[in-house]
């Protein structure tokens, strides 16, 4: 943590960098929040730990509007979804300054909730709760967010200089398609059952959307009057299946899998598990393909062979 | 004596400018019948269709939609049908994994010399779509008639 401090204070101090985005502590115990840090004293207020959950690379977007550089901190899965963004023109690299730090996983707020939670504090993998009702003792293990589970290693896509070099090799996590498997398994109504089950759930906060750093359009399909989205209850179970479908398709072949759409999620719809079956058809049918670990080339949906399959003639689901 | 009425599937079938709309044309002129469910909206070319053109068919009572184009390699702008054919064999997948009926949704590439093809593709369509009944799972009952 000094480190960290210490390395953006001399970022600031050497003009490398204008302003820092990093997190800061939330208004409940546990919580982090997204933040701008501009002087060398309002960085004493930026903290990194494990609950640093949200994905800062999205709010380049609008910081690269102001002028000079803007320092940031990104955990390796971040990073990827940082690269995309320089990919597709949407962050300029000579814009930000990037300091890779080490992530041995996040904690899902949502493990705390509902204990009442006065203060939080980590040990030796292990979270130490003190709670309205007593002291309490949680194995880190038992609260990681669900993509922090199914990791898929702890190697930057994009840096400029990192916290711990040593920490790039940290082991990977369990197969983050087994649920995308288990479902692909069931038969046509049981998927169905499922996916109506977990949809009629949606009260359309849109922060799957908002939060998501390859959803990034600057005006939304589903911010006009043309869409019923307008209006927040959904009068159907079409409109779930209309925007869930549409805004996976969106990010299909950009999604770099960083879990925010479901973490953020107020109802809990597993929203990972729509964009990963788009990244597993992807990887079959036109080869293994990481959104994020190049800042050149074409997406898989923008680009082509001729000897692509055809759509009906797959077996796929 | 009940009067059964056989069920009439709405049929959306989006096609090319330059093969499959002339080959529906030629399949017309050759006097060649396909079903009257079938109704064809013309599209520059078969990646001018957007995902959300089937889901809104879906939406507004389609009960099955097919997209037509030139084969590959015969498309009137060099590479478009590849790109349709990626997109919409992702979306196909993903309305299946959704548990959407995937006989619902087709892609058939119909040049502007077969017009035999595009009557044997629709009377083929419309059968499968006939036997599998009205889209219950990706419809809008607010736009039921």
């Amino acid at each position: 943590m000094q480190r960290i401090r210490e390395i953006l204070s001399g970022w600031l101090r050497e003009g490398q960098a204008d302003r820092v985005l990093g997190w800061k502590k939330g208004e409940l115990p546990g919580m982090r929040e997204p933040a701008f840090f501009h002087t060398e004293k309002e960085l004493e207020e930026l903290v990194y730990d494990r609950f640093c959950g949200p994905n800062l690379s999205k709010f380049l977007i609008a910081a690269g509007e102001k002028p000079g550089v803007t320092a940031v901190l990104v955990k390796p899965c971040d990073s990827y979804s940082l690269n995309e963004l320089i990919r597709e023109n949407r962050v300029r690299r000579e814009q930000v300054r990037i300091l890779g730090v080490p992530c041995k996983g996040n904690v899902d707020p949502r493990a705390l909730e509902g204990k009442g939670v006065l203060a939080v504090r980590e040990e030796e993998e292990q979270l130490m709760l003190s709670t309205l009702y007593g002291e309490e003792i949680l194995p880190l293990s038992q609260v990681l967010l669900e993509r922090c589970r199914v990791c898929r290693g702890k190697k930057h896509a994009v840096y400029d200089e990192l916290l711990d070099p040593g920490q790039e090799e940290g082991p990977a996590g369990a197969d983050r398609f087994a649920e995308v498997a288990r479902l692909e398994n069931m038969t046509e109504e049981e998927r169905y059952a499922f996916w109506q089950g977990e949809f009629s759930r949606c009260i359309r906060c849109n922060a799957c959307r908002n939060a998501c750093p390859a959803c990034n359009c600057r005006v939304c399909v589903f911010d006009g009057p043309a869409f019923d989205s307008s209006q927040k209850a959904n009068a159907v179970p079409f409109e779930e299946s209309m925007f869930h479908i549409v805004r996976a398709f969106h990010v299909a072949g950009r999604c770099t899998d960083c879990g925010e759409c479901s973490r953020v999620c107020p109802q809990r719809i597993p929203l990972h598990l729509l964009n990963r079956k788009f990244i597993r058809d992807i990887d079959t049918l036109y080869g293994p393909y990481q959104a994020g670990e190049k800042d050149t080339g074409r997406s898989p949906l923008t680009d082509f062979t001729t000897g692509d399959c055809e759509p009906g003639a797959w077996e796929g689901a | 004596m009940p009067v059964t009425e056989e069920f009439s599937p709405k049929i959306v079938a989006f096609c090319c400018n330059w093969c499959s709309y002339a080959g529906a044309d030629l399949a017309g002129s050759s006097r060649l019948s396909y079903p009257a469910e079938v109704k064809i909206i013309r599209v520059p070319c078969s990646c001018r269709v957007n995902p959300m053109f089937l889901l809104r068919a879906f939406q507004k009572g389609a009960d099955g939609v097919i997209l037509c184009g030139c084969h590959p390699g015969d498309c009137h702008y060099s590479t478009g049908n590849y790109y349709a054919r990626r997109r919409m064999t992702l979306l196909f997948s993903m309305l299946s994994y959704l548990g959407i009926e995937k006989e619902r949704t087709r892609v058939e590439w119909v040049s502007a010399a077969e017009g035999a093809r595009f009557a044997g593709v629709m009377n083929d369509f419309v059968k499968t779509v006939r036997a599998l009944g009205p889209c219950r799972r990706l419809e809008d009952v607010r736009c039921r008639e």
